[in-house]
């Protein structure tokens, strides 16, 4: 008898996507080696001082103020993620449960436009806190918030909270309250149980969060673009610039391929500085 | 001494208090784009002075809001049913077979997950235009299957794994066949797992921007892209109105799928006891 009786019917459609994709992400790498000819759609011939212009100052910068935002974003996101992680995980009744789920998750499937949309409603110089401030009598002329990599930070958290208490959340579920059940019993006080017992514990979801958190912030682009209003560039403006307003595609594709190293970089050095929490067996 | 329950009250109304700061963080612009979208001048001002529905109605009839919603929803029917169908069915390879390259043609497909969405945009612009494919629909519901692809893979290879294969043996002990087990003990076991797959893909595609922005054009554009072209050009609260019809769109949804089908165990975060 076959033991796997659909196996190509089930795996032929995937492996097609598949393809698909790995052909999508080598033309994006085939493309970052081509010359750009100016005026034309078609690359030139294959070269390699796309990524010799990588070094230069301006994209340089545009490189560094990525990483910043991206690893201001990841932290802060972290430290306000976690209290609401917590909470969602040991609220006991159901409701409430309930409300504070859709509270966190609505916003995750909202996307970047409506989300940066509010922001700059909130952030703006007519905006809530300008007008709040001011008819409170705090400030005489509206803060700058747009514009400034701090509103950018404010909300790109906004828009990785829902993943990162998602995942957070996820790990901290998994641990038996047994432990701290047995700390508090030997005598430790609620703040000792946590830092000791349940902070540990809940540590490779905390890794797993700030990869994802680093990653998203990444991938931004209508956050950056509306909010940074040209002041704060991440690489997706860049690109997106560079491609449709002077239609250089291969060094968009160049830009491309170096946040791809980039990202791999990090996320790498993320997993690699938390191998020793590997010891930990979370059921 | 401070006594040990008063202490943990003290600590008790912090936390609370934390939550709520946080909550209220989550909430905020929602609530302001709400009072936003009443107000009656074109011009953004807090608090509005004069209050209006008409907002509603200009976004109603916006026709570049209406085209891309329109487009938006081919483009997710498209997409949410085809990564279903081919994500469903390797997920369930996943989980019971060996083969060739299994490994490799998983992570391929996860990792979307982290590659960056204007990367997989500007990838899938370059190969239809490589392929020489015009940029309509095909192009972004192709791009879109393989965004939303790891998601479904995920939420039905979660159910397969707290799926019992003690009915499957039995029905195949009594003398069905494979084919027949799949389709009336496996499919219908699997169903919440599927219908959580399908509606995750459904929303993420409808909502999906970056990488819709590069591979859409004026004709295929969705209502995200639409959005943010209202955004670059206009100020009045049109895109407020719309912002709110959409918050409590996906808000009903997303409360639905939490009562029927429990968005914690989706989420792998029921508390384990």
């Amino acid at each position: 008898m076959n033991q796997q009786p659909f196996l190509r019917i089930f795996t032929a459609p995937a492996t097609l996507c598949a393809v698909g994709f790995v052909a999508a992400m080598v033309a994006v790498l085939q493309y970052s080696l081509r010359a750009y000819v100016p005026g034309s759609l078609d690359p030139g011939g294959f070269t390699l001082a796309n990524f010799a212009d990588l070094l230069k100052p301006l994209y340089a910068r545009v490189f560094l103020d990525t990483v910043v935002v991206c690893a201001m974003t990841a932290v802060v996101t972290l430290i306000v993620g976690y209290p609401l992680a917590y909470a969602l995980v040991r609220v006991e009744q159901p409701i409430l449960r309930s409300i504070l789920l859709v509270i966190v998750v609505t916003p995750l499937f909202l996307g970047e436009v409506v989300r940066t949309y509010a922001w700059i409603i909130v952030l703006g110089n007519n905006g809530f806190i300008n007008s709040l401030l001011m008819s409170l009598g705090l400030i005489g002329k509206p803060l700058q918030l747009m514009f400034t990599p701090f509103g950018v930070v404010v909300a790109l958290v906004h828009v990785t909270l829902p993943v990162m208490v998602i995942m957070l959340a996820a790990g901290l579920s998994h641990i038996d309250r047994d432990y701290s059940r047995a700390a508090e019993s030997l005598g430790a006080g609620p703040i000792r149980v946590f830092l000791t017992v349940t902070l540990p514990l809940s540590l490779p979801g905390v890794v797993a969060g700030t990869t994802t958190a680093f990653a998203w912030t990444f991938s931004a682009f209508a956050t950056p673009q509306l909010i940074g209003g040209g002041r704060v560039n991440m690489i997706s403006n860049l690109v997106y610039q560079l491609g449709f307003s002077s239609f250089n595609f291969p060094f968009a594709a160049t830009l491309c391929v170096a946040g791809l190293a980039l990202t791999a970089l990090v996320l790498g050095l993320l997993q690699l500085a938390s191998r020793p929490l590997r010891k930990i067996e979370v059921h | 001494m401070i006594p040990r329950s008063t202490y943990q009250r003290v600590l008790g109304w912090v936390g609370l208090l934390t939550v709520l700061v946080i909550v209220a963080f989550l909430v905020l612009p929602a609530a302001v784009v709400t009072i936003a979208a009443f107000n009656d001048k074109p011009i953004l001002s807090f608090p509005p002075q004069t209050w209006s529905w008409r907002w509603f109605g200009r976004a109603l009839a916006y026709e570049d809001f209406r085209q891309g919603f329109f487009n938006g929803l081919i483009v997710t029917a498209w997409s949410s049913t085809i990564a279903l169908c081919v994500g469903g069915m390797f997920a369930f390879a996943i989980d019971r077979y060996k083969f060739p390259l299994k490994s490799a043609i998983e992570g391929i497909l996860i990792s979307p997950l982290v590659i960056p969405h204007f990367t997989v945009g500007l990838g899938f612009l370059i190969l239809a235009a490589q392929v020489g494919l015009s940029r309509g629909f095909a192009v972004v519901v192709i791009c879109h299957v393989i965004l939303v692809l790891p998601f479904v893979l995920r939420s039905v290879y979660v159910s397969l794994r707290n799926l019992d294969q003690s009915y499957e043996h039995a029905a195949a002990s009594l003398g069905a066949g494979p084919l027949r087990v799949l389709t009336t003990v496996t499919l219908p076991l699997l169903l919440p797992g599927l219908v959580s797959g399908w509606l995750f893909a459904a929303i993420l595609s409808f909502n999906e921007f970056t990488a819709s922005l590069f591979v859409t054009s004026q004709r295929t554009q969705t209502l995200p892209v639409a959005m943010y072209n209202y955004v670059r050009e206009f100020a009045d609260p049109s895109m407020a109105a719309l912002s709110v019809m959409y918050i409590v769109g996906t808000a009903a949804l997303i409360a639905f799928a939490n009562a029927f089908l429990g968005l914690g165990k989706v989420l792998n975060i029921e508390q384990s006891h």
